[in-house]
């Protein structure tokens, strides 16, 4: 099984040169433009945001709530993950697999961390009274930092699935593919978030 | 090809018959294109000067389509001629890029005039002071109250022909929009705002109008009857209506809210500040249209009017 | 307990009238039929393998065309029912929820559910074949798109059946489409229908866009590129920047009816303007997307039929592109009454019109297309010239429209409705049975009765006129769009009678579709298309046999210029003595089909549903079953193989028997 597929990777490159395109580079041109639709979704939700900020029906705003000393740990913890995945290319690029696998693990326990902290936020203000059904800034507010967060989740899914891929088969085309394109999803986040930073947060807090 | 040729005549035949329901007695129901005031008016003029300047394009180019298909198709013995690869010539192209572009600016200019000439919002000039109705749209009727000579209506519109109205427009109901279009165009119906829109009816006579947009179950109930009446006739309306017809109170006001339909009706009062209430009690938790400050300032002046010339009759009725 | 389920059935299933009992049962005897046939003649595992997990590109369009067929019925029969209703003043034969239910289906079914899945099932079955490609980009992408679509379909159709319909329009407006003034299950079904079919066609222009800029064959630049994939393309860019705004758009009315947000509620602050705006910068781009293709369409056929290469090839190209990019500057011109003041309107009202001038342009090269050319009126080309009138007056309605003072009197009156079904029906539905009618027999390997074909066109043709015609009057008297009744002294009954003849007269053309299709299959043999080139075209789809063998190309061809099978015809013709270029066959390497898209559809379809009933219990295994199916295919390597050179000599000899017998 994974000779064949080693094989099939062998011929499969052997015939690039004509009649078929490279199909791991069609599939990361593909992923590109997969984040351009994926820009479009934020920037709704950001267009959204701007939009009903202000509209607090008389319950708390984005003084009352937010407090930016959190926000910077967790903008910290987020920039050092897209650096440490930074490393996993590089490791990756000069073909070690153990020193991927780890930086990989780095990156993701990260995630996991600022998944903690904002799991822990959106607690602390629900506890307080500051739902999503309060008013439409807070539904705004969840929604698109919910969906930062959550596409962060399912990028600790893959990640996690892939470092399985990895440590079983090892760095081929497909999955030096896979982690190049992780590596993408995940430096786009890290701009997603500071542009959530910098509209939510700081200019919230002002 | 028999058939098509069959099915030709249908088409003519068809075409016929359209021709002649038109002529026939429909003409003067085709109401937009029959105005009775200045708004629409100067509507229809602005869609007839933009057909026939799209006409200039479209005709002649319906014309050509039928000779080319016609000239041009595959026959033993046909005489003209057949060049397979002629597919390009910068000149012709040019032509056509132009002409559009032409018809398209001369259009353009016109819109834009018009549309800042036509903005709903701007007062009609006119040497008599307009009055003010404020329309609510309701599910599923519409109540009009005269905030100035303090009555109010249901399904029943009654204005001075020469006079300019300023309308007022709301909703508590889904969105709906306020369309009569004998007198002009139509203005969206929100919750937690007051647009403005100003008709003018230069003529006597009856109309209607309706809601012009979806709100549910009876929607299509939503019609009523505009009456373009004389000075005299529409004080007299007033004076007759608030001797005669009930008080509306807030009770009977949120009664008026749940769904139902209604025939006209009218009421002699109707509590302080109506209107600006319903506009406020979606707008509070907003910041878009009016701000609450707006709406105070707006309520205060108008009760200002009212005290002035109505109160004396708001407290007969009581 | 009975009694429990009892109370339970009578919210769950849609009941109370007569006529959806009717349909009740006869979609149950439908599902029976096809059911028992099945396993009668034991297809069961015939259709799972050939067809359910197929990723081959022509046999997903082809089930896309299906379901737009079956969709484009309930979608007609929408129609005549509401045409029914109006034939007459104060008609009863509908209540007014049941109206506005139909009115809603019917514009969501033949939007989204017809002219997408027909548009999509046209770009798989012929874009590959005309860049010389063996498959798309993505085929496992490709197959999810369908069955995500599909599922889409049917949850959004269940909806008929169970729970009730939604009843907001097409396009759903809040505060109507909120829980306060719309508190059934109908919008929930309405949010996931289109959010799950969404997720499908976003994924679908990624697809196209990567299949086009990477796949053609050698020789094929940009410019060389015929001019169906260039709108496909269009098409595409416009799908990826204006659908994920749809997504995100029905994501907030979701949660705002599902998790008590107010994103455009009445309360809480929320902004119903809101909606309208993004509703609308995903809505008119779509009307695009779906028009743009069929603008391709018309542009291989006319050049076909014409004999004659294509007029003005670079500016059509130009022209395309324009269009796509204007149609994202032009939403607002769709709630021009809405108060935002003359600065908006006037800008709306010129970016609108700017639209006519790239169009207009096209008509003009089609027309010059076929001036000195050598027209034969076969029925693809018949579509195309009952075309170029229908949308010349469309464009110009379109016109008087985007004039934005004049709209206040147009605005949402049967005047807009006909204008909408002019450039819809005349542009879109003409250009995908053009389209349809050309292709057919690259699909199917057969060719359909031209007689019938004449017949359903004039009554697709003459219908629409009777039908749309005398809505334009109308909405001048008038008549508002959605009113379930009228009364006799408004003056609109007898335009409306000839209204509803005109539906029916282009009911009775489908029927003669569906009688031409069937007849095609039954006189099959007879009608075989044994050249792959039936009707002398000039791009590479019609070098290759019909149907398609499932590699397209045993070998992939060199191009060297736009037309390229019609110069090579050329060539061959002045030159007959010249051998062909020796073909040197290598293995091909190709996609395995997978079970996986169509199993993962059916989660979203039962998260959707879940969703739907706030039934977590059946929300959660879905998303589960979603994620599970995602990382399956990304842990299998097992997705390709390579067609060894014999098996590509027998099928191409084989092919060539039956071409040469």
């Amino acid at each position: 099984m994974k000779s064949s597929s080693l094989k099939n990777v062998q011929k499969h490159h052997s015939d690039r040169h004509h009649s078929h395109p490279d199909m791991e580079e069609m599939r990361t041109f593909g992923f590109w433009i997969y984040l351009m639709t994926d820009i479009m979704i934020f920037g709704t939700f950001f267009a959204t945001y701007i939009v009903l900020h202000n509209n607090t029906n008389g319950g708390p705003g984005p003084a009352d709530l937010f407090e930016l000393s959190g926000v910077i740990v967790s903008t910290f913890i987020l920039l050092t993950s897209s650096y440490t995945c930074g490393l996993a290319v590089l490791a990756l690029n000069k073909g070690k697999k153990q020193a991927l696998i780890g930086w990989l693990a780095v990156t993701a326990l990260l995630g996991a961390v600022f998944i903690g902290l904002e799991i822990n936020e959106f607690a602390h203000m629900v506890h307080e009274g500051a739902t999503m059904s309060r008013s439409a800034f807070l539904s705004a507010f969840y929604t698109l930092v919910g969906t930062h967060g959550l596409h962060v989740t399912v990028g600790l899914v893959w990640m996690i699935a892939l470092m399985v891929q990895l440590s079983v088969k090892g760095i081929t085309p497909v999955t030096k593919r896979k982690v190049n394109i992780i590596s993408l999803f995940w430096h786009f986040l890290d701009v997603v978030w500071i542009f959530v930073f910098t509209v939510v947060y700081l200019m919230g807090v002002k | 090809m028999k058939v098509p040729k069959k099915l030709r005549w249908l088409a003519t035949l068809s075409m016929l018959i359209f021709m002649l329901l038109i002529s026939t007695g429909c003409t003067e129901k085709i109401i937009v294109l029959n105005p009775k005031g200045p708004i629409a008016e100067h509507q229809r003029d602005l869609m007839l000067i933009s057909t026939v300047l799209c006409c200039i394009v479209i005709i002649p180019v319906l014309i050509l389509t039928a000779i080319i298909v016609w000239r041009y198709r595959d026959k033993a013995g046909r005489k003209a001629s057949y060049s397979p690869n002629w597919a390009h010539s910068t000149k012709l192209e040019l032509i056509w890029w132009g002409i559009p572009i032409a018809i398209i600016a001369t259009l353009a200019v016109i819109t834009v005039r018009s549309t800042y000439a036509l903005e709903p919002s701007k007062p009609l000039k006119a040497s008599v002071k307009p009055i003010t109705v404020q329309v609510t749209s309701l599910n599923w009727k519409w109540l009009f109250q005269y905030p100035e000579q303090g009555i109010a209506t249901v399904n029943e519109l009654k204005i001075p022909q020469g006079v300019p109205i300023r309308f007022e427009i709301t909703a508590d109901s889904p969105m709906n929009s306020f369309w009569i279009p004998q007198l002009g165009g139509q203005m969206y119906a929100m919750s937690g705002m007051a647009m403005t829109l100003y008709l003018q009816a230069d003529e006597q006579g009856k109309f209607w109008g309706s809601g012009a947009n979806f709100t549910g179950t009876d929607f299509a109930k939503m019609y009523f009857d505009v009456d373009s009446v004389g000075q005299d006739q529409f004080d007299q309306w007033v004076s007759k209506i608030k001797s005669d017809s009930p008080v509306l109170t807030l009770d009977g006001y949120k009664q008026l809210v749940e769904p139902s339909t209604l025939q006209a009706r009218s009421y002699s009062s109707f509590p302080e500040g109506l209107f600006e209430m319903t506009v406020t009690k979606y707008a509070s938790s907003h910041n878009h249209g009016m701000s609450h400050k707006d709406m105070l300032d707006m309520s205060t002046s108008d009760d200002h009017d009212s005290t002035h010339g109505e109160m004396p009759g708001m407290d007969m009725s009581h | 307990m009975l009694e429990h389920i009892k109370s339970f059935a009578s919210g769950f299933f849609v009941t109370g009238d007569p006529m959806i009992y009717g349909a009740d049962v006869s979609i149950l005897l439908t599902i029976l039929a096809v059911l028992f046939t099945l396993t009668y003649f034991k297809k069961w595992r015939w259709l799972w393998k050939e067809w359910l997990t197929s990723v081959d590109h022509k046999k997903i369009g082809i089930m896309y065309i299906l379901s737009a067929f079956l969709m484009l019925f309930r979608g007609g029969v929408d129609a005549l029912l509401m045409r029914a209703q109006l034939a007459m003043p104060n008609s009863n034969l509908l209540q007014p929820d049941h109206y506005n239910e139909i009115f809603t289906t019917h514009g969501v079914i033949m939007i989204l559910f017809m002219a997408m899945p027909f548009m999509f099932g046209l770009f798989n079955v012929i874009v590959p074949l005309q860049i010389g490609a063996r498959d798309v980009a993505f085929p496992f992408l490709n197959s999810l798109s369908f069955w995500l679509f599909f599922a889409g379909a049917m949850l959004f159709n269940l909806s008929f059946v169970i729970g009730g319909s939604p009843d907001a329009g097409w396009l759903a407006y809040p505060p109507y489409s909120e829980l306060m003034y719309n508190p059934g299950v109908g919008q929930d079904f309405y949010i996931w229908g289109i959010q799950i079919s969404g997720i499908g066609s976003l994924m679908t222009g990624i697809n196209f866009i990567a299949t086009i800029l990477k796949m053609r064959a050698p020789g094929i630049k940009l410019m060389k590129m015929p001019l169906f994939p260039w709108s496909v393309l269009s098409s595409c860019i416009a799908i990826i920047f204006s659908f994920p705004i749809l997504t995100a758009t029905l994501a907030l009315l979701f949660l705002d009816r599902y998790a008590g947000a107010h994103f455009f509620t009445l309360d809480g602050g929320g902004n119903p303007m809101m909606y309208i705006n993004l509703i609308w910068m995903w809505g008119h781009p779509e009307v695009y997307i779906i028009v743009l293709p069929a603008f391709g369409i018309f542009s291989e056929i006319v050049s076909t039929f014409s004999r004659k290469k294509l007029f003005g090839y670079h500016s059509m190209v130009y022209a395309m592109m324009i269009i796509s990019i204007l149609s994202f500057l032009v939403w607002a011109h769709h709630f021009f009454t809405m108060g935002s003041g003359a600065d908006v309107n006037s800008f709306f009202a010129l970016t609108t019109m700017l639209i006519a001038i790239p169009t207009g342009v096209k008509v003009f090269n089609w027309l010059f297309t076929m001036f000195r050319g050598r027209i034969t009126v076969r029925t693809p080309m018949l579509w195309t010239i009952g075309f170029i009138p229908c949308f010349i007056v469309g464009g110009l309605t379109g016109v008087l429209l985007s004039v934005a003072p004049a709209d206040f009197q147009f605005h949402n009156s049967y005047f807009l409705i006909a204008h909408f079904h002019q450039v819809i029906i005349g542009g879109v539905v003409f250009g995908y049975f053009a389209g349809l009618y050309y292709w057919w027999p690259k699909m199917f390997g057969f060719t359909l009765n031209e007689h019938i074909g004449k017949w359903a066109f004039w009554f697709w043709n003459i219908g629409f006129y009777v039908c749309f015609m005398p809505q334009y009057v109308l909405g001048l008297m008038g008549m508002t769009r959605r009113v379930v009744s009228y009364s006799w002294d408004k003056g609109w009954w007898p335009l409306n009678l000839v209204s509803t003849i005109g539906a029916g007269l282009m009911g009775i053309a489908f029927l003669f579709q569906a009688w031409q299709i069937f007849h095609g299959i039954k006189h099959y043999r007879k009608n075989r298309d044994t050249t792959g080139d039936p009707w002398n075209g000039r791009t590479l789809e019609w070098s290759i046999p019909s149907p398609a063998p499932h590699y397209n190309f045993a070998v992939v061809p060199q191009v060297s210029e736009l037309d390229d099978w019609w110069e090579e015809k050329q060539r061959r013709e002045h030159n007959p003595y010249v051998p062909p270029a020796k073909e040197i066959i290598e293995p091909i390497h190709m996609p395995k089909n997978s079970g996986i898209p169509i199993l993962m559809a059916g989660f979203w379809f039962m998260a959707g549903f879940g969703f739907v009933f706030h039934w977590l219990w059946l929300t959660v295994p879905g998303l589960a079953g979603v994620a599970i199916c995602m990382l399956a295919h990304s842990f299998n390597d097992d997705s390709d193989y390579y067609i060894p050179i014999e098996e590509i000599k027998e099928t191409e000899a084989a092919i060539r028997k039956v071409t040469t017998s």
